[in-house]
């Protein structure tokens, strides 16, 4: 999954190059200078590119000696964005054992690990206590804030206030605010629970409103349909 | 032509080595040999693709039977001279000879890098010389087969540093070039490019080309050679990228070949089944399950429907190892994403019989369940491999089940965070509704646990394939409204549609007659 956002021209030439260089010469060990500083544009300018990290990641593989661990944190920090596509496995299959020890990596193979299990508040609890491996990385709580909106889309058509609170780590006056904006922007609704608080319904999709499935299984061609135009008629 | 892979790895000294090369006199050439060269060697230069094949799969296989069993054939320079020594003709004969050393022998490290040096020549001629010939496709797919092969049984090799005598050690600084991890990927990518491949399947597709028709031959008096290799070579980066852990690279190399078709790859069964094994397993610990599912099931019914026509062929041993190789995958597609409707029955009695019962120990999901899923994969998956060249400074030891640990630790920490979702299962095909707390109890966990449970269970069956959009793969599903849940059942569609149009016209048909009825 890439993220795009607009770039400043300049930026935008050096990031073709990298591309380019990726799709048309990606084993050449003298790309790797290329790949590192690309790793610290994504980051910088909120950009993501799968598919040149793991072209770094496998230099490194191949040169284990001009390895750094902290480009690879901030690869996996990206990747940890990325989801729910499962780009974070995809990287740490290429990193070998004893670098996934060190400190840095393993903090964020227990978050992933906790949002892989959908465990949002033991996540947060633990990003907040690794601040300084997180805010590297501009956009990431609203990336993973979009994850933890993507999964309760998946389960729930309507949901308590609290579970959503708990999921996207925002209370309060910060919760009434991007609740309004959801209504206003992303068809939210807002409902009042029985007794029990605020109900937010949420977009209906296939995933939580299965009966949309059925309507697209059971689709009748036109063709078929023209068979019968002079009875209706 | 396909190599054995299961055999012993270089003998562990060099006195060993040195006893293999004196066992046989590599100048003495039998006039079978002789005949079989000067044969060869016109069929080639006839350009007779039809004698070429027979020779190459049965003759070679035959004579290595009769007379080298357990010895190299005739050295090159013996034979040289019966055939003009055409330099061409002397790299392919080589790379037959190197082949037949790695399947019935034990390569030295010297024979593993002149085998290199032979690689990297004959690669070069076909990439920067105007190339006359056409070769089966059975020769060109073998060639980047065992290509790939000798490059994962290099670093396997090389991974074992513990017990290197000093001479092969010296060999080995000395020619670091050998077997290079930037030289097997840039060759396979320089065919990719120099054959223009990716842009004739395009062409293709749009009528203007001709590839698969033709199966990659030539009729228009040209050479078949460099474009096909190129396409092989398609799958041989899929297969290095699957050794070095990079699935979604393997994927993206394989894309210009449609795999829902027939195609070039299918032409040669070898290498139909490496191309499936592996897209299926880069699908499996991507965990695209559905897909890896849907392509095993293909491929095990095919190889069901035409092993037979393959029993006499070189190749058997090596098909029925894949067989059951995708078959242990299978079972573990399964057992994660229970899908069983996507199997076709021939292909499910077999997996039943050959793994029913681990299956529904692998799904208990406790500790035994583990073990059998670590069995399976490391049964069924790839030869793994380090790329990097060893340290030779520190203490010597053997790395060379690194990579394969790497894997296969990941790939049970995905089945671990998956542990809890059998339990939720059970529970959702017994209920329409019921509420968290209910649930909850049940599963003898509090509710805020549950909820972690049925978020995960949504994540991990609800995957993002090649396109970025989300499939769901769950045999049952549910949503929840405040804090009840409702099971859905994923029941085979009734096509009312269908049915209504008939009864339409049918009831028109009855309306008709009974219009025509005059009351009297």
């Amino acid at each position: 999954m890439v993220r795009e956002r607009e770039t400043p021209k300049q930026q935008q030439q050096v990031s073709y190059t990298v591309e380019q260089l990726v799709a048309v010469n990606p084993y050449n060990p003298d790309i790797l200078p290329d790949l590192e500083n690309y790793v610290n544009e994504q980051v910088s300018s909120q950009t993501y590119s799968l598919d040149a990290n793991l072209c770094l990641l496998r230099l490194y593989q191949f040169e284990p000696e001009r390895m750094s661990t902290q480009i690879v944190a901030r690869i996996l920090v990206k990747a940890l964005m990325a989801m729910p596509a499962p780009d974070f496995s995809l990287c740490l299959f290429l990193i070998p054992e004893r670098v996934q020890m060190e400190e840095q990596l393993k903090t964020l193979i227990v978050l992933s690990h906790y949002l892989e299990t959908g465990r949002f508040r033991q996540f947060w609890d633990e990003a907040a206590k690794n601040r300084h491996i997180v805010e590297a990385v501009p956009g990431f709580e609203q990336a993973i804030q979009t994850y933890a909106i993507h999964v309760l889309s998946l389960t729930y058509q309507k949901i308590p206030r609290p579970v959503l609170a708990e999921a996207i780590n925002i209370e309060g006056l910060s919760l009434d605010k991007f609740l309004e904006h959801q209504a206003a922007n992303s068809g939210w609704i807002l409902e009042k629970g029985h007794g029990r608080g605020q109900l937010i319904v949420l977009p209906r999709n296939e995933f939580n409103h299965p009966e949309l499935k059925k309507i697209a299984a059971d689709s009748v061609p036109l063709e078929h349909i023209t068979r019968i135009f002079t009875i209706l008629g | 032509m396909a190599a054995n892979y299961d055999y012993d790895e270089a003998p562990a000294t060099y006195d060993d080595a040195n006893r293999q090369e004196l066992g046989y006199d590599p100048n003495f050439v039998p006039d079978s040999v002789k005949s079989f060269v000067v044969h060869l060697y016109r069929h080639i230069r006839e350009k007779n693709v039809y004698e070429i094949h027979q020779m190459y799969e049965i003759s070679f296989q035959k004579l290595s039977d009769r007379l080298f069993k357990d010895t190299p054939w005739p050295s090159v320079d013996a034979v040289a001279h019966y055939v003009d020594n055409d330099q061409v003709f002397c790299l392919l004969y080589r790379e037959m000879w190197f082949r037949h050393l790695y399947a019935r022998l034990s390569p030295t490290l010297k024979q593993r890098i002149d085998s290199w040096d032979n690689y990297c020549s004959l690669f070069q001629v076909v990439l920067h010389r105007v190339v006359n010939m056409q070769l089966p496709n059975q020769w060109l797919w073998d060639m980047v087969d065992e290509f790939v092969y000798q490059f994962q049984s290099f670093c396997q090799y090389r991974a074992k540093m513990k017990n290197k005598t000093e001479q092969e050690i010296a060999l080995l600084r000395q020619f670091d070039q050998a077997w290079n991890v930037y030289g097997v990927l840039n060759y396979l990518q320089a065919f990719v490019e120099k054959s223009n491949i990716i842009q004739i399947l395009e062409q293709e597709k749009e009528g203007i080309e001709q590839f698969t028709a033709t199966d990659g031959y030539d009729y228009s008096g040209g050479s078949n050679v460099l474009k096909v290799l190129g396409y092989f070579s398609m799958v041989g980066l899929l297969r290095v990228h699957c050794l070095l852990g990079d699935y979604q690279t393997g994927l993206k190399c394989l894309l210009p070949i449609d795999i829902n078709q027939q195609g070039v790859y299918t032409s040669v069964i070898g290498s139909h089944i490496t191309t499936i094994y592996h897209y299926g397993f880069a699908s499996l610990m991507m965990r695209r399950y559905v897909k890896a599912i849907r392509e095993f099931n293909k491929m095990l019914l095919y190889i069901y429907k035409t092993k037979q026509y393959h029993q006499k062929s070189p190749q058997y041993e090596q098909i029925l190892k894949k067989n059951e190789q995708m078959y242990a995958l299978l079972a573990i597609c399964l057992s994660l994403c229970p899908q069983t409707k996507l199997v076709e029955e021939t292909v499910n009695s077999q997996l039943r019989e050959k793994y029913g019962e681990k299956m529904a120990r692998m799904q208990r999901y406790d500790d035994e369940a583990f073990a059998i899923y670590d069995e399976l994969f490391s049964y069924a998956c790839p030869k793994f491999i380090t790329p990097s060249a060893p340290s030779f400074e520190e203490p010597l030891v053997n790395y060379n089940q690194d990579a394969y640990r790497l894997q296969l630790k990941l790939f049970l920490y995905e089945v671990k965070q998956q542990q809890l979702l059998s339990g939720v299962r059970t529970f959702l095909k017994v209920y329409s509704t019921i509420s968290l707390g209910k649930l909850a109890n049940y599963m003898e966990v509090d509710e805020p646990t549950l909820r972690t449970i049925l978020f995960s269970y949504k994540h991990k069956t609800h995957a993002v394939d090649s396109d970025g959009n989300i499939i769901s793969n769950a045999d049952v599903d549910f949503y929840i409204d405040d804090d009840m849940i409702h099971v859905v059942e994923s029941k085979p569609v009734k096509r009312f549609g269908d049915y209504f149009l008939r009864q339409i016209v049918k009831l028109e048909g009855v309306i008709n007659d009974m219009d025509r009825i005059r009351l009297e």
